[in-house]
């Protein structure tokens, strides 16, 4: 309970109010909790980026180049020339203020260089001073500064605040988009050598092993087989994945995550199930690959090349073990870059086969050029055509609701598919206010590699408005669970619905999928994959459900 | 005291004793009705190309719109074919809600934070509105001018004059557009003075051209309701400078050329500053690209080449550990 009103607290503390100093005499303090540490030295050699070092974000030599004010000018000059998205953001600006208070980091924490048109402005002032006549002639009355290194430390400080949501570009009369001078502002910072950890080192990891955590071959596999146990346990069916094994149908690639904590890993389960079924009714195999083991794409929070390096690998894995299409896993920023830039950087994709679905005949006429489908749009259309044996009694436990996650949301559109599916095996479904959803809605706070625990403060800050119309809906509907497709989201919103909302836990789709799946075989379940027992089909799911104790943070 | 603003009308006042001293102390006519007006319309079409032109010459690397509805998927799943365009039509029809009707405006909130930790969003129209009406009036405006550099004046201006002045308060009519134009701008200050946050954003080069759109409009109603002044005179002038003749006709008064000149300056201030979102809006690639970049490739030009990780360097690195745990391999040792 004192956490409880602890948050309340916390609440009542925020000010959207910003102070009388003008923003450019505002010092920026480097405050603990809201910001991570910085990368590792080994993490950015192993990628061949420049300047790896030890350096402390909190200490005043930060160790930079020599002639670091050149390198960011060059870098400057040159993403001018090959962005048309950067010069236009940076001229076209009115400065209306729509965009203030969209913006969940501004919400959360009041900081006035948190509201998306100050974030931007921070570039925006160096760009005037050093690329446009205005700003030479007008200087500080037309907002233009010099770069200094407080105004280069401001930069790292909230470009690393921002989560490339992308809610402000929605709302903009010009369609600015702060997550893109953010990634262009991050693509600088990483010029010397300025990146976070929680990014780096998962990058490199990436890069040699496959996947975020570092998961190599042999140990990834032994987590896979420790799933196939618990499955059988609580459903009496072995499931058999298959590892990177030539000529199957189908490559299956989600963010590894999934296969590392809870609650993701019962999403994990869920696909493992799910390909199972499609194995024994339809024949359909479907495979994983240790070498292409990570959805997700933390390059794209580094540099347009490093997302490029790590994308890479899904095409190639698919190319070598000659699979038809590449099926892809619940994950917000990981379709971002399968649906907006993947065909683009790695493509053409002509060893593949246009995606069809073999089971339903379905052809997935929008995913024909990229020719990788979700896996959502996939097991939509298996509902929809009566493909899967359901029981959504089985989740009447819950009264669910679900995230959009930023990324689908503004990068795809990906809306009714998941509610489709959602309201195919639960019983229970209550959006949350439409303020908050589909192309409204709001981030974890913990999105674009600030999922990290030494920002705490930062993301539980971010995730006030999310949580807070979480909490209208349990307050309204008793709403239960937070559904979601985003690998980040089950990893950050458990504690964060710790923190705001503590009746309410976390869950991907596929975890509900499985839960109401009738697999060929199965024992008579009495526990879902939680362990939880499953409800009798008399019982009120209000009496029924009692959320399991929170375990901190 | 906010030094921004302040800065802003001194500016636009200094301008205005310019004008009215020049001409009416000095008898600059020539610089202020000929040189300037000239200097200044190419300024602004040369700057204004130039800008476009820079635009245009980066490239556009990824296709990134903000899809703001529902993606065309599964054939039996409604798309939403304006917010969320597949197709070249849906972005035209997209592109039309946004620079005639500010679309994105449209959806404005104002977000609350209330007692018992409540957040609400409230729909905040009046920004879209007062937009509406400030562009809408500006452009009427500017076109209602056109009679002066037209002869003979075209039907559909005098039919647009007739629409204008519908309220009949004496003679000469009352012109709705000048009316709403002057609240409208006056609006946009005051919200920039009275939202903390926007206030806190603004700079003094967002005063200055709002300070000078309230001064062209005023001098303009002062002309024409207060002063009267000689239109048969204005015409003459007017189809002198279109026609490459410029005549200066006794009698038009300081009022008239501190008009033009605040003009002038507008023209020449726009292709250098934010004003220029005019053009932007139209090459914004989060608004004018279809979301169809799965079922489309899009070409980077600059596609860069990296180094890559590859499948036979991973395996020479686990190879041992990946035979021990049963995975297949391309080479044995």
């Amino acid at each position: 309970m004192s956490e409880r009103l602890k948050s309340d607290e916390d609440f009542s503390k925020i000010d959207l109010n910003p102070s009388k100093t003008g923003w450019m005499d505002t010092p920026t303090v480097i405050k603990d909790g809201m910001f991570c540490f910085a990368a590792k030295p080994q993490s950015v050699k192993t990628l061949d980026l420049p300047y790896s070092r030890e350096w402390n974000p909190k200490h005043d030599d930060w160790k930079l180049p020599e002639n670091w004010k050149e390198i960011i000018y060059e870098g400057m000059r040159d993403r001018l020339d090959r962005f048309r998205t950067f010069k236009i953001f940076m001229d076209i600006c009115v400065r209306c203020g729509a965009c203030a208070d969209k913006c969940h980091f501004f919400i959360g924490t009041g900081d006035p260089k948190n509201m998306p048109v100050l974030r931007a402005e921070l570039i925006r002032s160096v760009y005037k001073n050093d690329f446009t006549t205005f700003g030479k002639i007008f200087g500080k009355l037309g907002g233009a500064r010099p770069l200094t290194l407080d105004v280069l430390k401001e930069w790292w400080y909230y470009f690393f605040q921002c989560s490339e949501c992308r809610r402000c570009s929605v709302f903009c009369p010009y369609g600015i988009d702060t997550a893109e001078i953010t990634i262009i502002g991050r693509e600088l910072l990483n010029l010397l050598g300025l990146n976070i950890d929680w990014i780096a080192t998962p990058v490199s990891n990436c890069y040699m092993t496959g996947n975020h955590m570092g998961i190599q071959p042999h140990a990834f596999v032994g987590m896979l087989e420790f799933f196939v146990d618990d499955i059988e346990e609580c459903t009496g069916v072995r499931v058999n994945p298959t590892f990177n094994k030539k000529g199957a149908d189908i490559l299956f690639v989600t963010p590894s995550g999934d296969v590392f904590g809870d609650p993701g890993t019962y999403t994990c389960m869920g696909y493992m199930i799910l390909f199972h079924y499609l194995k024994e009714k339809y024949g359909l195999e479907v495979t994983w690959s240790t070498y292409a083991s990570e959805g997700g794409n933390f390059g794209l929070f580094t540099s347009n090349e490093v997302m490029k390096r790590l994308n890479s690998k899904m095409y190639a894995e698919a190319k070598r073990l000659g699979v038809k299409w590449i099926l892809g896993g619940e994950c917000g920023h990981m379709w971002r870059v399968i649906n907006q830039y993947m065909g683009t950087m790695n493509g053409p994709a002509d060893f593949l086969e246009e995606p069809v679905n073999p089971i339903t005949g379905t052809k997935f006429e929008n995913a024909k050029s990229t020719k990788m489908v979700h896996i959502v749009e996939f097991t939509a259309d298996l509902i929809k055509h009566g493909k899967l044996d359901l029981d959504p009694s089985r989740n009447d436990n819950l009264k669910v609701t679900f995230h959009d996650s930023c990324n689908p949301a503004r990068g795809m559109g990906f809306f009714e598919e998941p509610r489709y599916v959602i309201k195919n095996v639960c019983n229970n479904y209550y959006d949350m206010p439409r303020n908050c959803i589909k192309e409204q809605t709001f981030c974890c706070g913990s999105g674009s590699g600030l999922n990290a625990s030494e920002d705490m403060e930062l993301r539980l800050a971010g995730g006030l408005p999310r949580a807070n119309a979480v909490k209208y809906v349990n307050e309204k509907h008793g709403v239960n669970m937070l559904a979601c497709i985003c690998a980040i989201d089950r990893a950050v919103l458990p504690p964060l619905m710790g923190y705001w909302v503590p009746e309410v836990d976390v869950t991907g789709i596929h975890e509900l999928v499985t839960n109401a799946l009738i697999i060929p075989g199965e024992k008579e379940k009495t526990v879902n994959l939680r362990g939880e027992d499953i409800p009798d089909k008399e019982s009120d799911p209000d009496e029924y459900y009692v959320r399991p104790a929170f375990s901190g943070r | 005291m906010n030094v921004n603003y302040m800065f802003s009308l001194l500016a636009v006042v200094v301008l205005i004793l310019l004008a009215y001293v020049g001409v009416e102390g000095a008898g600059l006519q020539v610089l202020f009705g000929v040189i300037i007006p000239y200097i200044a319309v190419f300024i602004f079409i040369a700057g204004f190309v130039y800008r476009v032109m820079d635009w245009v010459r980066s490239p556009v690397p990824f296709r990134i719109p903000s899809t703001c509805g529902q993606q065309k998927s599964l054939p039996w799943i409604k798309e939403n074919k304006i917010d969320n365009p597949s197709t070249a039509g849906g972005v035209i029809v997209r592109m039309i809600f946004e620079i005639l009707f500010f679309r994105s405006l449209f959806r404005n909130t104002s977000c609350r934070l209330n007692e018992g930790a409540k957040i609400t969003y409230v729909w905040e129209k009046w920004l879209w509105l007062a937009a509406l009406a400030f562009h809408y009036s500006f452009l009427t405006v500017l076109i209602r001018h056109l009679r002066f550099f037209l002869e003979p004046v075209p039907v559909c201006l005098q039919l647009l004059e007739k629409v204008d002045s519908f309220f009949q308060l004496g003679l000469p009519g009352l012109f709705l557009s000048g009316v709403v134009l002057l609240a409208a701008v006056i609006f946009l200050f005051l919200r920039r003075i009275y939202i903390p946050q926007v206030r806190y954003i603004s700079l003094a080069s967002d005063f200055f051209p709002l300070f000078l759109i309230i001064s062209i409009a005023i001098t303009g109603i002062f002309m024409r309701y207060f002063t009267k002044v000689d239109i048969v005179g204005i015409k003459e002038f007017a189809m002198g400078l279109v026609t490459l003749h410029p005549t200066i006709p006794d009698g038009l008064g300081g009022l008239f050329y501190v008009h033009l000149f605040l003009v002038s300056v507008l023209f020449v201030y726009f292709p250098f500053s934010k004003l220029m979102h005019m053009g932007g809006v139209f090459l914004s690639p989060t608004r004018n690209l279809p979301n169809n970049n799965r079922a489309e490739r899009h070409i980077n030009p600059w596609n860069p080449s990296v180094k890559l990780h590859t499948y036979q360097e991973y395996e020479d690195d686990f190879r041992e550990k990946m035979i021990e745990a049963g995975l297949p391999v391309e080479k044995e040792s």
